[in-house]
């Protein structure tokens, strides 16, 4: 019998489209949102991936991430350049799809995930300091990472971590990367003295709406089936996403008025802080993750603010804390009913859940933050990530790409 | 005498101006668009989370020549169509003008400033 279920595989095809879509999505998203002479330079750092991953990715990422394991830590070499990662499926990770739609899937978070944190250094670095450190950092963080938690051996997974499309992997890893890379690059020239206003808060909107599409593939294509698990995943995404944008409405209004941008983040806030719980928790409880993921993430921005960090577009508040949430929250709230692969939380009778989720929060946080911090202050010492300050004012569109965005 | 009025005016008022101006026999004009502040130094404006201050915010500035028996009627016309009564309404310097010279005709000073239904006809008959 032939083992591959039609219904599952188109399913997933779709999931990668859309996941890929998300990439395009976070450009748009960034790109609207710093001065009118970074922009092509913003879209350029989040596009990029889909070129460096894309070849990454198939020369060894998946490899790393997803071969025989290693000591618990690490995948072996036997699927360079996808060597055997065929038609037929992997028992290990998703029996009904042909093994090579499991690894293009996988290949769309790898793209996205250090898209996220360009945010933090957007409008100052150096392109080449940065396409060395992004490649240095797929490689040393997150493909380790993705084998822990989601590689067949990997040491979290075993430990019985609930993380179902990527809370720790994809969202509190380039969260607090960000935080360490905005750390060693400081502030963008005239930082806190003037306000850096967004560019074309349209182009920023249009990039929620696009991300919010595309997380319904990331979400709900991570049940990596066509199935029950994979409708609960999207109704939770969306409900999450939905009460986050409320929640973020109101919050600006009490500080002045209900800002668009503002309603567009609040979104994206909901979206990130759902995704390592979507396919495991009800979706009246991922309402309430939404529903504090909103001002967690909010009152952090407020906090950067103050304390004049300039992790330019707020990764960390907006996908390291709210996911932070998310994942303490699928240790809270996730029960079998949703899942039978999964396991109960708190609330249904496994305290030991929250224990497991804090390590894995805990783990993620230090090993991305470390590393990252360690990457990044060897690059600065060494080539240096930021451009010089004239390059700096006249805009990376120009000065890094020769280009301007309006003529 | 030559007079120059430069009347930095709010963006949305710009039509009722040119319009009231245009009224009175004034027509000739030009405009820059310009960013400026007056003693309020700004407003705010609502980010991703909280608000912030812009300084500097963007304004009409109107410039028209005339002669300066003109002055007081186009100063008031002006006035009026550009009034709300809130911040930021504006303001207008008047300078004097060393001289006009038109390109089609070459003609110089006072005589290059006047046309058919023009404001000093519309006042004479």
């Amino acid at each position: 019998m032939n083992p591959i279920d039609t219904g599952d595989t188109a399913w997933i095809l779709v999931c990668c489209s859309l996941v890929l879509l998300m990439t395009p999505a976070l450009a748009l998203f960034y790109g609207g949102m710093v001065r009118r002479k970074n922009v092509l330079s913003t879209l350029t750092l989040s596009y990029i991936f889909m070129a460096v991953i894309g070849v990454q990715w198939v020369l060894y990422g998946y490899s790393l991430a997803f071969g025989a394991d290693i000591g618990g830590f690490i995948g072996g070499l036997n699927y360079l350049g996808l060597t055997g990662v065929d038609a037929s499926p992997n028992e290990n990770y998703a029996k009904t799809l042909p093994h090579g739609l499991f690894a293009a899937f996988q290949m769309m978070f790898a793209i996205i995930t250090p898209a996220l944190i360009t945010g933090a250094f957007v409008e100052r670095v150096k392109f080449k300091a940065f396409l060395l450190f992004s490649l240095l950092w797929a490689t040393l963080v997150y493909d380790p990472l993705c084998h822990w938690v989601w590689g067949q051996g990997g040491w979290l997974k075993q430990m019985g971590v609930l993380d179902f499309a990527g809370g720790t992997v994809v969202h509190i890893a380039a969260g607090f990367s960000a935080l360490a890379f905005a750390l060693v690059i400081g502030p963008r020239k005239g930082f806190g003295k003037s306000p850096m206003e967004p560019g074309n808060i349209p182009l920023t909107v249009i990039g929620a709406g696009l991300l919010w599409v595309g997380w319904f593939g990331f979400n709900a294509g991570s049940a990596l089936a066509a199935n029950g698990v994979a409708v609960n995943a999207l109704l939770t995404t969306n409900t999450s996403a939905a009460t986050a944008g409320l929640v973020w409405m109101l919050l600006s209004w009490l500080d002045g008025r209900p800002s668009t941008l503002g309603i567009a983040t609040g979104m994206v806030v909901g979206l990130a802080a759902v995704t390592p719980a979507s396919g495991y928790v009800t979706p009246m409880a991922a309402m309430l993750i939404g529903a504090v993921a909103a001002p967690l993430s909010y009152y952090t921005m407020r906090f950067r603010e103050r304390r004049k960090l300039d992790e330019s577009l707020d990764v960390w508040a907006c996908h390291g804390i709210s996911s932070t949430w998310g994942m303490l929250a699928t240790g809270l709230f996730a029960t079998i009913v949703v899942n039978g692969d999964g396991a109960n939380g708190l609330f249904f009778g496994n305290p030991i859940q929250v224990g497991t989720q804090l390590v894995a929060i805990g783990v993620t946080i230090v090993f991305s933050f470390t590393a990252t911090y360690v990457l990044a202050r060897l690059l600065h010492a060494s080539i240096g990530l930021r451009v010089s300050a004239a390059e700096e004012e006249v805009g990376l569109d120009i000065s890094s790409h020769g280009e301007r965005s309006y003529s | 005498m030559l007079k120059k009025i430069e009347a930095i005016i709010r963006e949305d008022k710009v039509a009722d101006v040119t319009d009231a101006l245009a009224e009175i026999g004034i027509v000739g004009l030009n405009m820059f668009e310009v960013r400026g502040r007056g003693r309020q130094g700004g407003i705010q404006l609502v980010g991703r989370a909280g608000t912030y201050q812009v300084t500097l915010l963007p304004k009409i500035q109107i410039n028209i020549v005339l002669s300066d028996r003109n002055l007081e009627d186009a100063i008031e016309t002006i006035r009026k169509a550009a009034f709300t009564g809130e911040p930021g309404d504006g303001i207008l310097f008047v300078t004097p003008v060393e001289d006009v010279i038109r390109v089609r005709t070459g003609e110089r000073g006072q005589g290059a400033m006047m046309y058919p239904g023009d404001i000093d006809s519309k006042k004479n008959g």
